[in-house]
């Protein structure tokens, strides 16, 4: 079988191509064929013109013989004998219209050979059928698919059962489900709706206040007046904010090469939030973000804030290190196609970049049309391309002024004006004179000034719109047919009046009113799609972040083309379209399993029961802070990458990187997201990266989640806390374990839950006879890791045994217990802070330490404090406060247990 | 008094070493089987047929490594060196002349295939080696052709090999996960050891091998001995299987366990693997430990060695820089010092403990490089998909072979390999056969190979 396979293979491959040529080519004709053209053709051409080209130009194949004969769109390629008569040869020439190859004409030797070889009757042993060649877009019939055809509000379906649906979503989701002979599963339960609400409107979990009450409310508008509570909630910008931002690639560093703060994006994020708070019409909301400088407005702050907005274009990820200027502002209006086009429309222009995009109707020419729109606007992201010294990356003059702000609103502004125009002007010279030790300096002083407070991201029309050619094969330097400014073609149809772009500006604002048209078939679809996406965990179309014929079809049309329209008739309102959804039934149904339906639709495509899902990386940190009470409202007064020193690139070397994720207590939204180093938890759990569009998030399991939860300090800090709280708020074991479980999960514990809680809350503080408690075995634990870490290794045998004799000695009045020294240990500052642990370090070694191992040790000991002061504290608090630590202890574990459970991890 | 002493010493030496797993290893053991009814998915699983290999361990060399500077010895360069071809080289607009490669190539062992100089070590073991001299893939660009490498695909997220092959034959360890990938490089990212839509468990678990740094994050706990965590993770469980109970037959929750379970047992494990404190002197010295340049590479591959005596199905360790478009000579012979005798020393080591049979080595970047020189100047060369190089050694493979040629042009001609052949291959050796190892997902059966690979027969001892 092996064999016959292995055959099948190597035949067409290997021996056909022998057999023709020892047949059909005389040996002296191959000869040349193989040593003069062949290479020639493999060289030269190939890359654009053979089977295994990216892109076929032309729809030329020359790596096999017809293909050569036949040849493309302009007709054959080869005509054996007939040297005038042969294209290739005018194009070899450079004297007909077609010149090739493009980089450059061919040595005359080469092209003499070419002649000689028609003359000959070109003969060319190679037969291996091509493939089948390109063809050109057909744009009317790319028109056809349809989510290049306006939605259009279905007729609701009457479904057999009348009593289920609450609304036309559910009738319309019903229809789907009887079609195919399915029935949604029964309702949620009261505890998991609100949960599930909650969590999927503000990314928290309610609290355990907020589960009593709405347990206890049995009116039927409890559940409605919940929703409206939360869609008022700032909260709720919060987690559809981060919504946006995933899809708006947001981040707070240009990535790359050359991985620069961006100190003022936090600037766009906020508007994100406040945007979706304030539920901001949709369509304004992207025109704001593509052409919020161009827009009118009525008011000095609407103008800020329309300027701010377009910091949407300013964040992307470019390559501050190319070295090609050309390559490099194609490349930069490259990203902005993207992320336009994928977050608003769900398409990949981008793919049209070196060739007529693959599967989708959209020829080069849409990408060149977008690209010269971007080309004539000006991208203010505050950094530049390889300026002459790391320092020189960021320059406030290369930010978005807003208008009708003042640089400072603190009382020594012009102070601090002066002062900054005194750096700015010596930092140019120090530049010109390529002082680097003194660009550094001014640049870190300069650091140390407050940020003028008018700055953003942002763009700004370019001087004058420049003129765009197609880039050949993507290659900016290979200029072909002009292309004048404009949009994606088979959105529209041909007859549809759209705005047209003026002499003098750059189109953007045409693009805004073309991407938020009511016609556009697209971008309420996209969004409508979005939502439910965020709301199910899976789109009506899966692949939300591509509507192209390569995404997936939607699963029920009339489903999505409803709720479409249904956001534009209620004047794109994002709350309005979630509203909907969430008050209704499809929402509410429960996660139940039903085999029949299972069988038919194993993914649960059609909507008939709820997906248990996994919270987000930011809700599960969230929750935590939440229920420990530390969860601080609002954003960082500044960006925490700014007072970076101007200089430093966020590498992984840089010290100013820090785990903001588990040091901070601000919510995870607020949290800066650094390319190339994402936070430790938000990468465990699934965060996208940060330089691409991303609609919908991966989910995965594996043990390095796991090792997170239970070991990380974070964590643990916080079930501290939280258990803190508890002890003060709550009495009895039975009411602690039932407000704990509220508190994490939302519900309260089953009688069996609650028994077994209680147990073991008892196990650990009230440890057997022959178990150590908890404090003894901290205690121990403490006294292993200072020693390995003072002596930068482990501790041999004979020299623990000489530390622990001198600290027996030294708290000789403590008692013999491992718990008592270590008591008397942790009383001891010195031992922690001072000399004692020098001299307990000396004593290990038989020794006192002098000179450099003493200043090793000390450096050793230094390392070790700063990394375990926290946890010093806590012990020693624990040694002091006596049993009532175990209590503490106790609870502590129960937080933390109830953390690592699955069921924190899923809402239901 | 000597009690307490004895009582805190051995308390120390628990503690310091890691953690007493010894205790719980019986435990531990148990634990995999009795916690999800005897099926965890990463159990052993039956091969298609009999297996020439149990393991694979891919030496992934980021950035195109040039094969004429290392395994594809090609006098025809020398021959037209400096000629111009007239050729518009891939990605460029300049540069076509042919250029030499900048080392010597010498017969090497019994078989007499020639290895670059640049690799004396590695020479002693030619025997060993398959070199696949025509090799081909499907795009220029680094970071889908290393996606490519690794999951057989650029447009769409698939799983990473290593997740097939685990997906296939389970894992042999069940304290250590079954797919390690050893400072994966950045290109890439995740997508290189992905498990996409196979089950979670049988993602690649990442190992950063540097100093200072825990080679797992929060490999530690630094609270709780370990029979206390064991209590703890024995009530978090016990919550878990009881939402199992009322959510029968979901398997996040039961990904959920497992992954605790592992991620325990791996606490254990994991420092134990990376202790080499047991490793000869001589041994480690052989790798390169006590040399600079050869320190980070050879650890990984002294690792590797390590964890596939522990049952690691599929480990990968990564070696960047080899993106040579300038300064080729220097920077290929520093490359070239950085890997030789560290994977010289893998070989005979495996060889030694009687492993190399039935481990598959792989070597090779995402693609190859260009016969022709980068620019006028430049003592570089460009991308070439067309036609590259790797070998493999040991698993199966004959050894003191040259598979495949390339033409003058850099272009695969003969016995060519395409990264799908290649994948199918590697499949074989481990009684996997690349068209029946398949997964259904969104209503179709995938493959690693999609619809294409073949198996180089050729090459099989």
């Amino acid at each position: 079988m092996a064999a016959l396979r292995a055959l099948g293979i190597v035949v067409p491959a290997c021996l056909a191509s022998l057999a023709i040529s020892a047949e059909t080519v005389a040996p002296k004709d191959l000869e040349f064929f193989e040593s003069k053209i062949r290479p020639v053709l493999a060289a030269n051409c190939y890359a654009c013109h053979s089977a295994a080209a990216k892109i076929r130009m032309g729809g030329l194949s020359l790596d096999t013989r017809e293909g050569m004969r036949e040849g493309g769109q302009r007709g054959h390629a080869v005509m054996p004998g007939d040297v005038e008569g042969s294209l290739v040869l005018s194009a070899l020439r450079y004297d007909g219209p077609l010149k090739m190859p493009p980089g450059g004409r061919l040595p005359s030797e080469t092209i003499a050979d070419f002649e000689e070889w028609i003359r000959m009757g070109a003969p060319d042993p190679r037969q291996i059928k091509a493939q089948q060649t390109a063809t050109t877009i057909d744009l009317d019939k790319g028109r056809e698919f349809w989510a290049f055809q306006a939605p259009q509000k279905p007729v609701a379906p009457s479904p057999r059962d009348l009593a289920w649906p609450n609304g036309t979503i559910d009738q319309l989701v019903l229809a789907g489900l009887e079609e195919r002979g399915l029935r949604p599963v029964a309702d949620a339960r009261k505890e998991d709706l609100l949960r599930r609400v909650t969590l999927d409107l503000t990314g928290l979990p309610p609290t355990a206040d907020e589960v009593e009450a709405f347990l206890g409310d049995s009116s039927g508008q409890a559940y409605a007046v919940v929703v409206n509570r939360l869609l008022d909630s700032d909260r709720f910008g919060e987690r559809w904010g981060r919504h946006w931002l995933d899809v708006a690639r947001y981040a707070d560093s240009m990535g790359r090469t050359r991985n620069a703060p961006f100190p003022v994006a936090w600037k766009y994020r906020d508007y994100v939030i406040r945007s979706f708070n304030r539920d901001k019409p949709y369509d304004q909301f992207v025109r704001e973000q593509i052409a919020g400088d161009l827009l009118p407005h009525s008011t000095a702050a609407e103008r800020v804030e329309n300027q701010v907005a377009t910091g949407f274009l300013a964040i992307g990820a470019h390559d501050l290190n190319e070295q090609d200027v050309k390559q490099f502002d194609m490349d930069v209006a490259d990203e902005l196609i993207n992320a336009t086009t994928r977050s608003i429309l769900a398409l990949s222009v981008g793919c049209a970049r070196c060739h007529d995009h693959k599967f989708d109707p959209i020829p080069t020419k849409d990408y060149y049309a977008l690209a010269g729109i971007f080309r004539s606007s000006e991208v203010r992201s505050g950094l530049r391309r390889r300026p002459r010294f790391n320092a020189g990356y960021f320059r406030t003059d290369l930010l978005v002024q807003l208008d009708g702000l003042p640089a400072y609103s603190i009382p020594n502004a012009s102070e601090v004006r002066a002062e900054r125009e005194r750096l700015h002007s010596e930092l140019r010279a120090a530049e010109e004179n390529r002082d680097r030790t003194e660009c550094r300096r001014l640049a870190r002083e300069l650091g140390k000034l407050p940020m003028p407070e008018n700055l953003a991201m942002g763009v700004v029309e370019a001087h004058k719109p420049v003129p765009m050619r197609v880039n050949i094969g993507g290659d900016p330097h290979t200029p072909g047919d002009p292309v004048s400014r404009g949009f994606v073609q088979a959105l529209f149809p041909e007859t549809a009046e759209l705005p047209r772009i003026g002499e003098h500006e750059s189109g953007r604002l045409q693009l805004a009113e073309w991407l938020t048209r009511r016609d556009n078939p697209l971008t309420a679809r996209v969004m409508a799609n979005r939502v439910w996406h965020h709301l199910f965990g899976r789109g009506i179309v899966a692949t939300v972040d591509n509507f192209g014929t390569m995404g997936r079809q939607p699963t029920n049309q009339p489903l999505l083309d409803y709720l479409a329209v249904q956001f534009m008739d209620q004047g794109w309102s994002v709350k309005s379209l979630v509203r909907e959804i969430v008050l209704s039934r499809t929402y509410r149904l429960s996660t139940n399993f039903e085999q029949a339906n299972f069988e038919f639709d194993p993914d649960n495509t059609l909507q008939w029961r709820a997906n248990s899902r996994r919270l987000e990386a930011e809700s599960m940190r969230d929750s935590v802070l939440l229920v420990s009470g530390e969860l601080e409202a609002g954003a960082p007064a500044q960006s925490p990458v700014y007072g970076f020193e101007r200089n430093q690139l966020l590498n992984s070397n840089n010290r100013q990187l820090k785990s903001w994720d588990t040091e901070e207590r601000y919510r995870s939204v607020y949290v800066p997201v650094i390319r190339n180093h994402v936070s430790r938890l938000f990468e465990a759990f699934d965060f996208p990266e940060p330089s691409e569009t991303h609609g919908a998030r991966d989910i995965t399991t594996g043990p390095s989640q796991a090792l997170f939860m239970m070991n990380n300090d974070f964590v643990r800090r916080h079930a501290t806390v939280a258990a803190e709280r508890l002890l003060s708020t709550r009495q009895g074991d039975a009411e602690r374990a039932r407000h704990a479980f509220r508190q994490v999960l939302s519900r309260d514990p089953s009688p069996g839950e609650l028994r077994r809680a209680v147990t073991r809350v008892r196990e650990i503080r009230e440890p057997g006879p022959g178990e150590q408690s908890a404090g003894a075995k901290a205690a121990e634990a403490w006294l292993a890791g200072f020693l390995s870490a003072a002596l930068g290794r482990e501790p041999a045998d004979h020299e623990t045994d000489a530390a622990m004799r001198y600290l027996h000695e030294r708290h000789s009045g403590a008692g013999e217990s491992p718990e008592a020294i270590a008591r008397a240990f942790h009383d001891d500052e010195g031992s922690f802070r001072g000399n004692v642990a020098i001299e307990v370090v000396g004593a290990a070694l038989g020794d006192k330490l002098r000179g450099e191992a003493q200043s090793a040790t000390r450096r050793n000991l230094r390392d070790w404090r700063k990394a375990h002061e926290e946890q010093w504290d806590e012990n020693r608090q624990m040694f002091l406060a006596g049993s009532s630590s175990l209590e503490h202890e106790a609870w502590t574990r129960i937080y933390h247990a109830l953390y690592n459970s699955a069921e924190f991890r899923y809402r239901n | 008094m000597s009690g307490v002493l004895q009582d805190r010493r051995s308390f120390l030496r628990r503690v310091s070493a890691g953690f007493g797993y010894t205790a719980f290893a019986g435990l531990a053991a148990m634990d995999s089987l009795s916690a999800n009814g005897g099926k965890s998915p990463l159990l052993p699983k039956d091969p298609h047929f009999e297996p020439k290999a149990k393991r694979v361990i891919f030496l992934f060399m980021q950035g195109g490594p040039t094969q004429y500077e290392t395994f594809n010895y090609d006098p025809d360069l020398s021959r037209h060196a400096g000629q111009a071809t007239g050729a518009k080289p891939q990605g460029g607009t300049s540069g076509n002349t042919i250029m030499p490669g900048a080392f010597k190539f010498l017969p090497s062992g019994q078989s007499g295939i020639h290895i670059s100089e640049v690799f004396p070590s590695l020479r002693e073991h030619a025997d060993d080696l398959c070199l696949l001299n025509a090799m081909h893939t499907d795009s220029p660009a680094h970071p889908q052709a290393s996606v490519f490498a690794h999951t057989g695909s650029i447009t769409f997220v698939r799983p990473s090999i290593g997740s097939w092959v685990v997906y296939g034959l389970g894992s042999e360890s069940q304290d250590l996960p079954g797919f390690v990938t050893m400072n994966p490089p950045p290109v890439g990212g995740a997508l290189l050891y992905g498990s996409a839509f196979l089950p979670a468990s049988f993602q690649g678990t990442r190992v950063n091998i540097s100093a200072g740094q825990d080679p797992i994050e929060n490999i530690q706990n630094p609270r709780l001995d370990i029979e206390s965590q064991r209590r703890h993770l024995d009530y978090v469980q016990e919550l878990n299987r009881g939402l199992l109970d009322r959510r029968s037959g979901d398997d996040q929750i039961e990904g959920v366990i497992q992954s605790y379970e592992l991620a325990f047992r791996m606490q254990g494990a994991v420092p134990r693997v990376m202790d080499i404190a047991s490793e000869p002197e001589s041994l480690r010295t052989a790798y390169g430990l006590d040399q600079k340049e050869t320190r980070t590479f050879g650890m990984q591959c002294l690792l590797a060695r390590r964890m596939a005596e522990k049952g690691v199905r599929f480990i990968e360790l990564s070696h960047r820089g080899w993106d040579h478009h300038n300064n080729l000579r220097k920077r290929m012979a520093d490359n070239a010092a950085a890997i030789d005798k560290p994977i010289a020393a893998l070989i005979s080591d495996l060889k030694q403990r009687g492993m190399l049979d039935e481990t598959l080595i792989v070597w090779g970047g995402e693609f190859g490089r260009s016969s022709y020189q980068q620019n006028d100047q430049a003592n570089g060369r460009r991308h070439n998909n067309r036609g590259y190089t790797m070998w493999m050694a040991g698993g199966g493979v004959k050894g003191g072979m040259r598979h495949g040629r390339c033409d003058v042009h850099g272009v695969a001609v003969e016995g060519r390999v395409h990264m799908h052949d290649l994948h199918a291959t590697i499949l074989h050796q481990l009684g996997l056969d690349h068209t029946r190892l398949t997964y259904r997902y969104a209503g179709r059966d995938f493959r690693l190979t999609d619809v294409h690979g073949r198996v180089v027969d050729e090459i099989l001892a």
